[in-house]
């Protein structure tokens, strides 16, 4: 149990040292956390768990949260990524922020716990929707946020997607969405599933409609949102080190009895499977992703190439 | 009885003492008819009593009895002139789902479903009903084909989810399930969809976005497996019945919460009870909503698809 409190902690940017602190000193936990407490002063720096190279914090926002020693990539939050993508860092319209989960199967503390959710991250739900400029293109884009529920699926993150891709096709506008979730939700049960049925429809009318959706994998994208919409962009792309997956590596490890290879369901490992198109480092995603609309909205060059085409006189 | 589940035991018991008592009748030529008579009766209250409330963990048990009818069950009980094809052209041929073509009432329709094992050794060969990417992408490479001759497509759904394993995840089975689920909302034809027994997670839903969907009245569909909603919610496994419980898995709580179109009742005691009354039932429902279907244009099946997954979900506005 301590364990697991010490490596969920570890996912997170910042190392309160007050938590740390409670960990009890005869554990095998606590070592390692006594040191990190002495080493790693509250919300100034950061230690980063793979490498153990040590941040001040202002330094590793400035560096995009990726590591120098290593170059792991940290979560961002929403607002961070839209800041580190878009031309002036902020959306020009936000879509359906006032959309808020309900609680659909009556669960105990489901309540309470997006209150909590909602007061830490300034946040209504696990997703920001909206329009924005990127490299002078207009886009819709989504962006999951880890720190909300593990930024799982329920029927707000699911409708936020559809009407996303739905005002994209109105505006026929190109679809970008980062992912980072845990999968479903559990909490509002099978409403939660029928979510990926449904922002998959909404995507085949965005692929009717001959609109390009590029889909970026960042670290987690699991279950039911790895296989939705997050699975079928024009161009699947994740960042370095993501892990990306449907079930998890420690359910797969207890069903086959086997140990897993160490880069399982790692951005790199599905590269290598031929489940991504390409894995993009985080300084470089924002000219990849400008290319790739700049190439799929030039009106102009569809056009001469339609117009030199032989098909078109057919 | 064969295959008795735990909460049934008391009924068991029950009629096995009647059966002794009167094979004693016959045996000793005592009268014993009066209290027969009194413990039938006993059981028929009794039984009563434990299939007219069952708890969703008992529905749970019987969606997973060993006995409990399987695709190809239903297959051969409904259609005519079944054709079962094989394989997805990119990678091997999964076991666990089948799929063809068939006759119902002398139309053509493709059949698929999740096939579960009927003994051991089938059940290897099936893998349980849970499928690799291959056999979601034969069941897309079937409903192409359906959608490009026109035929309605019929799925029947029963599978505890997608297989969790190494090769699974290397082929893509995020990719196999997303796809099903983006390209079953394109065709042109209808699809009704049925689950017969687990409607397991995505393992489920990738061959389940029909126009239709209907569950037999002790069927399940649910997020993810109760067992493995325990392990995550509570870190437990053992709380798959307090999961079930508490997760609106069955099949009034699915037709309340609006994912679902109908129920379709069960023999007193489980589908596997009455199989023949069973599929006449499933088969009434299927052929009265094709009837239904039947009159709308292509473009209407896509868009009255559409419109039903994009009402599901509960959300309110600040």
């Amino acid at each position: 149990m301590l364990k697991d409190l010490f490596g969920k902690k570890r996912k997170f940017a910042t190392v309160p040292s007050e938590t740390l602190a409670r960990v009890p000193a005869s554990t095998d936990a606590s070592k390692e956390a006594g040191t990190k407490e002495k080493e790693v002063p509250e919300g100034l720096m950061n230690k980063c768990p793979h490498c153990g190279t040590i941040h001040y914090s202002k330094d590793l926002e400035k560096n995009l949260r990726v590591c120098k020693g290593c170059q792991f990539h940290y979560s961002m939050s929403a607002p961070e990524r839209l800041q580190s993508l878009l031309d002036e860092g902020v959306l020009t319209e936000e879509f359906d922020a006032n959309l808020i989960a309900s609680n659909p199967l009556g669960f105990p503390d489901y309540l309470e716990k997006l209150e909590q959710d909602m007061a830490n991250t300034n946040l209504n739900e696990a997703i920001i929707t909206g329009e924005g400029l990127l490299g002078g293109n207009r886009i819709v884009i989504g962006v999951m946020d880890s720190r909300f529920r593990m930024a799982s699926m329920g029927s707000v993150v699911g409708e936020k997607i559809t009407r996303a891709i739905e005002q994209a096709i109105e505006r026929r506008l190109p679809f970008i969405l980062f992912s980072a979730s845990g999968g479903a939700r559990m909490q509002e049960g099978v409403l939660s599933l029928m979510q990926m049925a449904k922002t998959s429809a909404a995507l085949s009318r965005l692929d009717r409609e001959r609109l390009l959706f590029v889909s970026v994998m960042t670290n987690p994208t699991y279950g039911g949102v790895s296989a939705s919409f997050s699975s079928l962009g024009d161009y699947n792309i994740a960042e370095p080190g993501a892990m990306i997956g449907f079930a998890g590596r420690r359910v797969i490890e207890q069903t086959i009895r086997q140990e897993l290879p160490k880069d399982f369901q790692t951005a790199e490992f599905l590269l290598k499977n031929g489940q991504l198109d390409m894995v993009v480092h985080r300084k470089d995603m924002r000219q990849t992703l400008s290319k790739l609309v700049e190439m799929h909205t030039s009106r102009e060059g569809v056009e001469i190439w339609q117009a030199n085409s032989p098909l078109k006189s057919h | 009885m064969a295959g008795e589940l735990p909460f049934e035991k008391p009924l068991v018991e029950l009629q096995d003492k009647i059966k002794e008592l009167r094979r004693f009748t016959e045996e000793k030529g005592i009268d014993f008819s009066d209290e027969v008579k009194r413990l039938e009766q006993k059981a028929k209250e009794l039984a009563e009593q434990i299939y007219g409330n069952l708890t969703p963990w008992q529905r749970v048990q019987l969606a997973r009895h060993p006995e409990r009818p399987t695709t190809l069950d239903y297959i051969q009980l409904l259609f005519t002139d079944f054709i079962e094809v094989h394989g997805d052209r990119l990678y091997g041929d999964d076991h666990s789902i089948v799929g063809g073509i068939a006759k119902l009432d002398g139309r053509p329709v493709t059949v698929i479903g999740h096939q579960k094992g009927k003994d051991t050794k089938d059940n290897i060969k099936r893998n349980f009903g849970m499928a690799h990417p291959e056999g979601y992408r034969k069941a897309l490479r079937i409903m192409q084909q359906a959608d490009k001759f026109g035929r309605p497509i019929i799925c029947f759904i029963n599978t505890s989810g997608a297989y969790p394993g190494k090769a699974a995840e290397e082929r893509g089975q995020s990719e196999a399930i997303a796809r099903n689920l983006r390209e079953m909302a394109t065709f042109r034809v209808p699809i009704i969809c049925i689950v017969i027994g687990e409607g397991g997670s995505g393992g489920a839903l990738a061959i389940s976005v029909g126009n239709r969907i209907y569950m037999l009245e002790n069927s399940y569909y649910s997020v993810i497996a109760p067992e493995s909603a325990a392990a995550i919610l509570w870190r437990d496994s053992s709380l798959g019945m307090r999961a079930a419980e508490s997760m609106k898995i069955t099949a009034p709580d699915l037709l309340a919460l609006g994912v679902i179109d109908g129920i379709i009742d069960e023999p007193f005691g489980g589908a596997h009870r009455d199989l023949i009354a069973q599929a006449t039932a499933v088969k009434t429902v299927i052929a009265e909503q094709l009837e239904q279907l039947g009159r709308l244009s292509p473009d209407e099946l896509i868009q009255d698809r559409y419109e039903k997954f994009k009402r599901i979900g509960e959300y309110a506005s600040l």
